[in-house]
């Protein structure tokens, strides 16, 4: 049942490494951890790859397979046609620690830097009281798994580090789009700073992270597009940009 | 080499899925200095892949629900040999939990009320699972790491520095627990990238590491799952109690071969979907053990009113307890009933409409769609039983979550023994892991107040450090991947769901073989983030728990729970009176007989007398509890 496949592992580490060439077994239904996994059992014991729950949940196993941007737990080997080469490399935009393994403490850093959900002073727990159609807005952005692919595929960061330091990418723009919608969050001006200080206003909506997304979330369209929006509306907006001012009410509802 | 590295905490918490990270909060909330190990990056731990919910007698879905009714169906899926004032605390205090996560900032679905919603699940007298969809853990771990987070920014503002007072540890495997004179001192371990070496001293340890499932063969684990946290407990002088059971989730995923042993959530059935063989029969109803009769419906028409109507109708049996549901279709597959795959259908298609199964059943849409081509709206799945969860683990004090015997050390959710008994309820563990992580950190602070500090010496520094080097310094040829696929045919084909005298006997010896060569596994590479290295420790944990649960599964002498004997096929009212300590001597585990605490009377009051009677010899009856 087992036929043999040509796959293309990178190998290596910061410093230096390449393409190295092995033929694997796969068996029927099998995904391209599978034969990542059993090239490690059988023929490279340590070859570094991450993984955990092997079923699209735990968002580990980010990498590229030919070159895009993919869960290797979720990617069938079925999928490519059968004399292809399937080549796995580490995600581009994250520094190599060893073959496939990524330096991704940049999104961790990120995630201290977005201010906390902050519930009202006076809510008590248990009485907290939201309608469904007011908590999807959310949920849909709860769903992230943090496999940063959408941080690997951004173009603003993908071959720039230089703009890493002042961008924090599409996974905290959900982030903020969530707790900014959450009905609960009373923090203010949550647009205002992914402008001022995370970085929005360099994402111009190529949509490539809500492409590469293994839990479909609208990033672009439901997150990025309407915070972009009402950050622009105020700030052309000379009426509204006066009440500011004077009132010193948040500018950005 | 370079030098060590060492770090002082107050706290070590190994583990970071639910129940680690509630019980940092717990003891960063109390002024304490933590450290968060995980073996993988932060967030991904095995909590993410709880999917039904979180059960809690909050009562928004029927308020006839409390902590009372909780409790019962917690001793009842157990079958009554939990220890009843964990299975107590945790029905009280699982709601509080819940309500807690809403605070900070947990987004679960909600009743046309606006409460949080509750759904059916199996063993649960009333819909009681907290949930969002089917990715309810996912959830949970994330609300906690944003909790964490919320907690390093406010000792930012305070200290100057995110880290000052809870350092996340990702990617680290602590291989040993340090002891001074007797007491907690810290532990050791290794990165997991660079494999270099990293002491932290501190006079608690939390143990928070979830599962053993990677010592089976089919198993809804993730690889973290190897059981470090009970074969460390065992090292460190603690005990293990009744490692006999474990729990096969009745519906793991069957085909394609690459995906066996996937979870499919209890949901399914919980939203109505229906278990039928290979002839078409909706084979649970010739299932329900005596002890359940008055509680399940015995004809298809009331199983369907249910839905519907919960108070006058009786449940259908799909929802019976999971180790009832795993061995009915266990027999099912024997009795050649079952699918080309060894399975046995699960279809929810003909009960809900395409729209509201990949609204409630997003997740598993999705898995059967992407991983197996079938299309749960339209056709039924396959499923089989595969390796979930141990319901045993390390003994512990039911209020502070020590480990017995060994001062300083605490053990909180999976890895804890005790509170689910013989069977595990879905849902429970969810609430399980936030009840009692809380009071491991409450555990922790409470015996710091009173502790003298231990200084790690040097000959236990340089023991630790010689166990890390071992496995590249070594003449044999072993390998690791292979040891350990042997380890799993055996405990699979010999420690299963269905077990015998011989065949545990012949597990036993296989296991110590083993284990005998894994002392000559040999690791190729170097120690920069090597798997094989890494496996090596894993294994020689999976060994000890694999060992232990054999010898407490040979001594028990008859059926219950997740635990099957063929020679013993019932359950023996006087084998609930019984746990089986492991505890390890240095060279083997070794199992003892402990008797069980007795229930207070007024929680034995809280049962009929005749269902108890089910469970409990004539004598313990007569007593009625203990005053």
């Amino acid at each position: 049942m087992a036929r043999k496949i040509n796959l293309r592992i990178w190998r290596g580490d910061a410093i230096d490494g390449g393409l190295k060439d092995v033929q694997v077994d796969v068996n029927e239904g099998e995904v391209v951890l599978d034969v990542i996994l059993r090239v490690q059992a059988t023929q490279i014991g340590d070859l570094a790859v991450r993984w955990n729950c092997k079923a699209g949940k735990c968002g580990s196993c980010s990498m590229e397979i030919n070159g895009k941007p993919r869960l290797a737990c979720m990617t069938q080997v079925a999928s490519f046609d059968e004399s292809e080469t399937i080549t796995v490399t580490p995600m581009r935009a994250f520094p190599i620690i060893k073959d496939l393994v990524t330096d991704v403490s940049f999104n961790y850093k990120k995630a201290m830097e977005i201010p906390a959900f902050e519930p009202p002073a006076d809510l008590k727990p248990g009485e907290a009281r939201m309608q469904q159609v007011d908590v999807e807005r959310s949920q849909e952005f709860r769903k992230c798994i943090e496999c940063f692919l959408c941080q690997d595929v951004c173009h603003v960061i993908r071959d720039h580090e230089e703009n890493k330091k002042s961008f924090a990418g599409p996974r905290f723009f959900i982030r903020i789009a969530e707790l900014d919608m959450h009905p609960l969050d009373i923090l203010k001006n949550r647009k205002q700073k992914a402008q001022e200080e995370h970085g929005l206003g360099m994402c111009n909506i190529t949509k490539c992270c809500t492409e590469v997304c293994p839990e479909h979330i609208r990033i672009t369209d439901n997150a990025i597009i309407p915070m972009k929006e009402r950050v622009a509306d105020v700030k052309y907006d000379p009426l509204l940009w006066l009440g500011s001012k004077i009132f010193k009410r948040e500018g950005i509802v | 080499m370079s030098a060590l590295e060492r770090y002082k905490y107050d706290v070590l918490i190994i583990g970071a899925g639910g129940a680690g990270l509630r019980a940092a909060v717990e003891a960063r909330e109390a002024g304490l200095s933590v450290a968060i190990i995980c073996k993988s990056l932060f967030g991904k731990a095995h909590t993410v892949m709880a999917e039904g919910g979180a059960a809690a007698a909050m009562g928004n879905v029927n308020d006839s629900d409390n902590w009372m009714v909780h409790f019962r169906d917690t001793m009842r899926g157990g079958k009554f040999l939990n220890h009843y004032r964990m299975a107590e605390l945790h029905a009280k205090e699982s709601p509080d939990r819940i309500w807690e996560l809403e605070m900070w900032g947990a987004l679960f679905d909600r009743t046309s009320e606006g409460k949080i919603s509750q759904r059916n699940f199996g063993g649960h007298e009333y819909p009681r699972l907290a949930h969002v969809g089917d990715r309810t853990g996912l959830e949970l771990i994330r609300t906690m790491q944003q909790r964490i987070v919320a907690l390093q920014q406010k000792d930012k503002r305070d200290h100057g520095d995110f880290e000052s007072h809870i350092r996340v540890f990702a990617e680290l495997t602590i291989t040993e627990i340090l002891k001074e004179d007797g007491i907690i001192a810290g532990a050791y371990g290794y990165w997991r990238e660079s494999g270099s070496e990293v002491l932290f001293e501190a006079p608690t340890v939390v143990l928070a590491t979830g599962g053993v499932g990677k010592a089976f063969k089919i198993t809804s684990n993730s690889w973290e799952g190897t059981g470090d946290g009970h074969a460390l407990a065992l090292k460190a002088g603690a005990n293990l109690v009744d490692m006999e059971f474990l729990q096969f989730h009745p519906t793991g995923m069957v085909w394609p071969p690459a995906v066996r042993g996937i979870l499919v959530t209890e949901s399914v059935r919980g939203e109505g979907g229906i278990l039928t063989n290979t002839k078409g029969e909706r084979f649970m109803f010739n299932y329900i053990p005596a002890v359940f009769k008055e509680m399940y419906a015995d004809n298809e028409a009331e199983a369907d009113r249910w839905y519907l109507d919960q108070n006058n109708n009786r449940r259908p049996p799909e929802l019976l307890p999971r180790d009832e549901v795993a061995r009915a279709i266990n027999n099912e597959v024997k009795a050649g009933r079952g699918s080309e795959h060894g399975g046995v259908f699960l279809d929810v298609s003909k009960r809900l409409p395409a729209e509201v199964i990949k609204k409630r059943l997003p997740s598993m849409w999705h898995q059967f769609f992407e991983l197996a081509g079938v299309d749960i709206t339209k056709e039924p799945m396959e499923v089989g039983p595969t390796c979930h969860y141990v319901m045993g683990g390390v003994e512990v004090l039911p209020e502070t979550a020590a480990a017995v015997g060994v001062p300083g050390l605490f053990a909180a959710g999976e890895v804890a023994g005790g509170m689910n008994g013989s069977n595990r309820l879905g849902g429970n563990s969810l609430s399980d892991l936030l009840v009692f992580g809380r009071r491991a950190g409450i555990g922790a602070a409470q015996y710091l107040k009173s502790v003298q500090r231990k200084v790690v010496s040097e000959s236990t520094l340089s023991a630790a450090a010689e166990r890390i080097a071992a496995p590249f310094n070594r003449t044999g040829g072993e390998n690791s991947y292979s040891l350990h696929a042997e380890l799993q045919d055996i405990t699979h084909n010999l420690v299963g769901i269905i077990r015998t005298r011989t065949e545990l006997q012949d597990a036993i010896e296989k296991i110590a073989e083993i284990r005998k060569r894994s002392q000559n596994v040999l690791v190729a590479g170097d120690r920069k983030f090597n798997p094989g290295f890494h496996l090596a420790f894993d294994l020689d944990n999976m060994l000890l728990v694999a060992e232990s649960s054999a010898k407490s599964a040979i001594r028990r002498e008859e059926s219950r729970g997740g635990h099957t004997r063929d020679d013993f096929p019932n359950m023996d009212n006087k084998w609930r009176q019984v746990n089986h300590i492991s505890s390890f001597d240095g060279t083997q585990v070794q199992v003892r007989e402990q008797g069980l605490p007795t229930m207070p009377k007024e929680l034995f009051d809280l049962f009929d007398v005749h269902e108890l009677e089910k469970y409990m010899t004539p004598a313990e009856i007569a007593k009625g509890g203990s005053n």
